[in-house]
């Protein structure tokens, strides 16, 4: 596996160094991108979302929680990601492993950062608030899972319909309306081998490039990032990607639904 | 988690009336099956895959293999292993968010599934390897498990596997005293039976059998034609699905779901 990892980097390298990518993109044009909101009835919110070959499905569920001690009148959000077994035949099954784990933490850390849920309205009396759950299914891996992961995370909010709520109990398939959604964020996660620098890395890419870099932005700021892999960024390197990222932003926002 | 009505043992504890007029709960006659709806080729990187809409359900298949047996220990010298993974997504049912990971339910479908293709399957043709079923329950209606095997029998076939028969199962259930085809929801919660079978249509052979409530001797034949009869409509569906994939060849494919 290594081998191959190190002949993929080899013709990354001389493909990047002739200014092209494997499938003749710019070096900051993502690939095609499409998404299904609310493919699901069960679940109050959900969205598929593909880019290139890789395809993501988010699920919103509603309970009635106990609220975490220290703050005890607001919501509570949990994300989780699952690189299903059937998604890539580099994934297996079992317990999460470490990179589904910073999958789900890096999507829910731009939307909890930027604070797009208002939590504080999911109070319902002492000790019972609303939960949200956010559950990722990766169902085809072919590179940037990170943002194909944040697009359908944010259109499943998006399509999501807020529970009606009657004795402290959600009463199940009756809603009182959409749930509020203040800004969208989205990320973009670029690639870097060598001092070259590319965004939306296919997993071909993937398993040549050195790093990654992720920037998490709403329409005003950055709110949430994540560097992956063992090579560097320089200072400007990321002040570069974050003026991409705000302009590809303003593209990955006009495509989700509104 | 109980939330979906399609574990075995449904109460017939209720009066809520489920056959009026020969008309079950959703207009639905005895013998006929909810909307079903196959696409073999959805996913890019498994070797087969395969969705269905089976009424509200909605269930995702997919196979990798023949490919080296991992771990070692697990080999077969004399034929291809098969692994099964049934498992139902957090968001699937209407009630609460479901817990992630197995659990005793879908650890005795993955079983009782595996088994099932087990005698399909022309496992001697490939020793020391393994052939890896994934069935991901998307949203669940009552019948996922049936569900699932349709779907899978198609991956498999899509994936390019040998077997000796396109299968497929469904159930059927006893409301108001009657045999029916197919149970909805509503009739796997408060029937009075639920059996679920895979049938094998070429030979006829059963290949997964599981029952819960009570039926008579008469009640159990009626059941089995019940479902053979639906089954092999079923299978019209498999095929047609199969087709289609070498009908309009394509580059990518994606899972595109009905609303």
């Amino acid at each position: 596996m290594e081998s191959i990892n190190e002949i993929k980097r080899d013709s990354l390298n001389a493909l990047l160094a002739a200014g092209k990518r494997g499938d003749n993109r710019g070096m900051h044009d993502y690939r095609k991108i499409t998404i299904q909101a609310a493919p699901l009835q069960n679940a109050e919110g959900s969205a598929i979302a593909t880019i290139g070959k890789s395809q993501v499905m988010a699920g919103i569920k509603f309970d009635v929680a106990t609220p975490f001690a220290d703050r005890p009148t607001e919501g509570v959000l949990s994300t989780s990601a699952d690189l299903l077994p059937l998604a890539s035949h580099l994934f297996e099954t079992g317990p999460p492993g470490d990179e589904s784990i910073e999958l789900a933490r890096v999507v829910d850390r731009g939307i909890r950062s930027a604070n797009i849920i208002d939590l504080k309205s999911f109070f319902i009396e002492d000790g019972k608030v609303l939960a949200v759950y956010l559950d990722i299914y990766v169902l085809d891996h072919d590179g940037n899972l990170i943002d194909c992961s944040s697009l359908a995370a944010m259109a499943a909010l998006m399509s999501a319909r807020m529970p009606k709520i009657e004795g402290g109990k959600i009463v199940r398939g009756e809603f009182t309306g959409k749930l509020p959604i203040k800004e969208k964020v989205v990320t973009c996660t670029f690639g870097k081998l060598g001092d070259r620098i590319f965004l939306d890395p296919s997993l071909d890419e993937e398993k040549g490039m050195d790093t990654r870099l992720t920037l998490a932005t709403t329409a005003q700021h950055l709110c949430a990032a994540q560097k992956g892999g063992w090579g560097t960024f320089s200072e400007k390197d990321i002040l570069n990607a974050l003026d991409i990222s705000m302009q590809k932003g303003k593209e990955l926002r006009a495509l989700l639904p509104q | 988690m109980q939330l979906n009505g399609d574990i075995m043992g449904g109460s017939a504890a209720n009066k809520m009336p489920l056959l009026v007029g020969g008309k079950r709960v959703d207009g639905r006659g005895v013998e006929d099956l909810r909307n079903i709806k196959i696409v073999a080729r959805v996913l890019n990187d498994a070797d087969g895959s395969a969705y269905i809409e089976w009424g509200k359900n909605k269930i995702l298949a997919g196979v990798y293999g023949p490919s080296e047996c991992i771990p070692r220990h697990d080999q077969s010298l004399y034929r291809a292993v098969v692994k099964c993974r049934y498992s139902m997504a957090p968001f699937s049912g209407m009630e609460e968010h479901g817990r992630s990971g197995p659990n005793r339910r879908s650890k005795e479908l993955s079983k009782v599934i595996k088994e099932a293709f087990e005698n399909v399957i022309v496992s001697e043709n490939f020793p020391k390897t393994q052939i890896e079923v994934y069935l991901e329950v998307l949203q669940s209606d009552g019948g996922t498990r049936c569900a699932a095997v349709t779907a899978a029998a198609v991956a498999l076939a899509d994936a390019g596997i040998p077997m000796k028969d396109m299968i497929n199962a469904v159930a059927v259930c006893k409301i108001d005293g009657e045999m029916a085809v197919d149970p909805g929801k509503e009739e796997d919660n408060f029937g009075e039976s639920d059996m679920p079978i895979a049938f094998s249509p070429r030979t006829g052979e059963v290949l997964l059998f599981q029952m819960d409530g009570l039926l008579t001797k008469d009640e159990l034949e009626r059941g089995f034609s019940l479902a053979r009869s639906a089954s092999d409509k079923i299978r019209q569906l498999q095929v047609d699905a199969i087709k289609k994939v070498y009908d309009e060849p394509r580059e990518e494919r994606f899972l595109v779901i009905s609303k």
